[in-house]
């Protein structure tokens, strides 16, 4: 066989994949792209061409710009808070200890519900008038708090029930990681007489670096598409305190139906999105790995 | 042969009387045999040709209605029922989908600008009307001859009229109005306390300026008596929740000068609008003023949560549709029979954008609000007309209109001018005599005023309405002074307004104004 011969019996081969993906992932991308330059609405339907009138107009689109803000607060701040429960969580139950398959099990319940259901059970958690959360907190003297009407409480509850709901997915990652961590650095740094903490630091953390960043971006990229909890628990409010970009994108595109402004939105934000993730990943490959890459 | 007849005959009445919805042994109609609807009894199937007799003379096998409507159970319910009945009388297959109200908008409209017949008929709030009036069968005469059109009260005729022609069939009512503890505002020792507080009798409110009054002394004590903190108001204030609607009723008794004519939201010969005058502005004042009567997180109140604070006995008033006032009058709740519907309050100080001055009232000015209410209609492109104005026509008949009323979680409210007796409500569902009295009186009065306000029924609707409700939200949450918030909102206004041209939108308000203005 020769090489060209060979290349086309491969292309043969990978073309009905290539297709597949051009589908379900390049078109609706470029469709997307599409629409945004036109001024698609409830009033000029279809793909008319509007230039990049809509590109233009987001620029002054305070609103837009605040609720990325948030988001980039929001997703940062549960995140880390989420690496650092999930850590916890993981290296409890990664040595021997009693019951461990069931706390296994236990720890991964909340990733398994669905979140809209969850974010209406924590809705009523957190009612100021009938929720529980009041009544417990008060039986130790605290509150009451304004889960959802105050503007500084209102995004620290939503981005409680993120951290409850996502810190099992990083349990997950980051016990499987420690699970196929090799014994042999451990016996070696036993045998050079380091302490737990040592240990931790040293050598258990380093080795988890490339699942920590693996579960650090994959969560960082889930955290910036909040939406189902903040259009549950608050509706982007009090005011605006608690939009977040996916949610404002929602309420352009499909409650005021300004399809070629909301594809426009979604565009940019994914631009900036792939920017400050690639920017966020090569940090933490500095942070974890430092100069061995 | 005779007997070869005899049987086919009897086969074939065997066939009909299977099915044919239930009737009762006078001829009634009920729903028992369609789910857990034998407790709301069975309703008269009053002849013509929209009545079960009627339907079910029609053949219409081999025929599908597609049918887009809200999740169940509201609206979504009673499309569901009244299409299993059509299908046991004529045949017709009717597939009915069911959409989230979140998704509701752009289910309808995708397929409406794309060409395409995908929904045959259409459940939807009525508002919508200015954005797709163009793309809607208009109701035929023959349908609008029928005994139940005819019956259909004056605002609701309104609502589903487009310029002069009817594109949308009335099958709900709706508006907002106040209700209130009865007993608590015939207690006399609510009246002494209150009286002894501020120096004023304790009656149902007729401004908004009462209303924050009686809602801030009733707020954070136990005036129920049943050991809990109870408070003033409910009120609908969750941004992305209908919360315009609530803000609109605050604002028409301060912005709705009877004496102006030619616009409330927009100024109809310029098309500037009008949200950010202080008429409005004092409306937005007094609603932040009322946060300090909310039950505990009342600032982000949907109006689920607004139906069960005041249903449930933990607020003294709220206002908004019917559903908080049908919830507090069900079986078994703790506030029934002590409950009474009144207008909304009104003010005696009204903005003119004419004079620019504040005109004042001796009766407080307090224009009716004919808000939202479910809504159907036909595909202008559908191709199976005929039967969907027959669905339509038999889901709204008299026998169903009466059994749906009876309800409440079905979303259907009063709309004809039978619904407006006292007796309907206390011998269907044991309302007190005054209870009912107050509740037909407060909603047939609404058809009698001369200063209704109409939702803004244009092109962008929805963009209109979100970017209020933002405003208002960013006001009602500190971010922004009442001024500022309204400032920004009427600069938005006026952007849409621009990028839909100002001649669309003015066309389509003319409508509004047309049906604001027009006198009684």
């Amino acid at each position: 066989m020769n090489g060209s011969g060979f290349r086309a019996y491969k292309l043969a081969f990978l073309l009905p994949g290539l297709l597949i993906l051009l589908a379900i992932i390049l078109f609706p991308l470029i469709f997307t792209i599409r629409v945004s330059f036109s001024s698609w609405d409830a009033i000029t339907p279809g793909l008319n061409n509007a230039g990049g009138i809509n590109y233009a107009k987001l620029f002054g689109d305070v609103r837009y710009w605040q609720s990325l803000g948030r988001l980039s607060l929001m997703a940062v701040g549960t995140v880390l808070l989420q690496y650092l429960l999930g850590l916890g969580l993981a290296l409890l139950v990664w040595r021997e200890v009693k019951l461990r398959r069931f706390f296994r099990v236990l720890f991964l319940v909340p990733m398994m519900t669905t979140p809209v259901v969850m974010s209406v059970v924590w809705r009523t958690i957190f009612h100021e008038s009938l929720g529980p959360a009041n009544d417990l907190l008060g039986m130790v003297g605290l509150g009451p708090f304004q889960w959802l009407t105050s503007a500084s409480t209102a995004i620290v509850s939503v981005m409680i029930v993120e951290v409850w709901q996502w810190t099992p997915f990083m349990f997950l990652l980051l016990l499987a990681g420690l699970l196929s961590l090799p014994r042999e650095p451990y016996l070696a740094a036993a045998i050079d007489g380091a302490g737990p903490i040592r240990t931790f630091f040293n050598v258990t953390l380093p080795l988890l670096a490339p699942v920590s960043i693996g579960a650090l971006i994959i969560r960082l990229i889930e955290a910036s598409k909040i939406m189902e909890t903040v259009y549950v628990l608050t509706s982007g409010g009090p005011g605006t305190a608690t939009e977040t970009t996916g949610y404002y994108i929602y309420i352009r595109g499909l409650r005021d139906f300004e399809i070629g402004y909301a594809s426009a939105l979604s565009i940019t934000y994914l631009v900036i999105m792939i920017v400050a993730l690639t920017i966020i990943a090569k940090l933490l490959v500095k942070v974890f790995i430092g100069e061995r890459t | 042969m005779k007997v070869l007849l005899q049987l086919t005959s009897t086969c074939c009445l065997a066939a009909f009387a299977l099915a044919t919805p239930v009737r009762a042994e006078d001829g009634a109609i009920d729903y028992s045999k369609y789910g857990d609807y034998a407790v709301y009894g069975s309703a008269p199937d009053e002849p013509g040709a929209c009545s079960y007799e009627a339907m079910a003379k029609k053949d219409y096998k081999g025929r599908t209605l597609k049918v887009i409507s809200h999740a169940v159970p509201v609206i979504g319910e009673p499309t569901d029922l009244h299409a299993k009945q059509f299908h046991d009388l004529t045949g017709a297959e009717v597939d009915v989908v069911h959409i989230p109200f979140g998704d509701l908008y752009q289910r309808i409209m995708i397929p409406f600008q794309t060409h395409q017949a995908a929904y045959d008929v259409m459940f939807y709030p009525s508002l919508w009307i200015g954005d797709i009036h163009d793309f809607l069968a208009p109701v035929p005469d023959s349908y609008r001859d029928v005994s139940g059109m005819k019956d259909v009260t004056v605002n609701y005729r309104d609502v589903a009229t487009w310029g002069d022609q009817m594109v949308q069939y009335p099958v709900d009512g709706d508006r907002h109005y106040l209700k209130v503890r009865a007993d608590i505002f015939n207690n006399p020792d609510m009246q002494a306390r209150y009286k002894k507080a501020t120096g004023k009798d304790l009656r149902i409110p007729t401004t908004w300026e009462e209303y924050n009054d009686i809602a801030v002394f009733f707020s954070g004590w136990d005036w129920a008596g049943d050991g809990k903190p109870h408070f003033g108001s409910a009120e609908v204030t969750k941004r992305d929740d209908l919360m315009f609607s609530a803000f609109i009723s605050r604002v028409a008794a301060y912005a709705k000068n009877p004496n102006v004519k030619g616009g409330f939201f927009f100024d109809l010969a310029t098309m500037k609008p009008e949200i950010n005058n202080p008429g409005w502005v004092k409306g937005l004042e007094m609603f932040i003023a009322a946060q300090k009567a909310f039950p505990p997180g009342g600032n982000n109140f949907g109006l689920g949560d607004e139906i069960f604070s005041f249903g449930g006995g933990q607020a003294l008033m709220s206002y908004s549709w019917d559903d908080a006032f049908i919830q507090a009058m069900e079986k078994g709740s703790p506030i029934r029979n002590k409950v009474t519907a009144a207008p909304l309050p009104g003010s005696t100080q009204v903005w003119n954008r004419n004079t620019n001055s504040w005109d004042k009232f001796e009766t407080p000015n307090a224009p009716p609000y004919i808000t939202w209410g479910w809504t159907s209609a036909v595909n202008k492109t559908s191709k199976n007309q005929d039967v969907a104005f027959d669905f339509l026509c038999f889901f709204s008949n008299e026998a169903n209109a009466e059994l749906d009323l009876q309800i409440g979680r079905f979303g259907i409210n009063p709309y004809r001018t039978k619904h407006f007796d006292p007796k309907f409500w206390q011998d269907k569902l044991g309302w007190d005599a005054s209870v009912a009295t107050s509740y037909v009186d407060t909603l047939s009065g609404m058809d009698k005023s001369n200063n209704r306000v109409f939702d803004l029924r244009v092109p962008g609707v929805n963009q209109f309405m979100s970017t209020l409700a933002n405003g208002v939200a960013e006001a009602m949450a500190g971010q922004k002074t009442p001024q500022e918030a309204l400032d920004g909102v009427a600069a938005q206004w006026t952007e849409i307004v621009n990028k839909i041209g100002p001649d669309k939108v003015r066309a389509a308000y003319a409508n509004v104004v047309a049906l604001e203005d027009q006198g009684r």
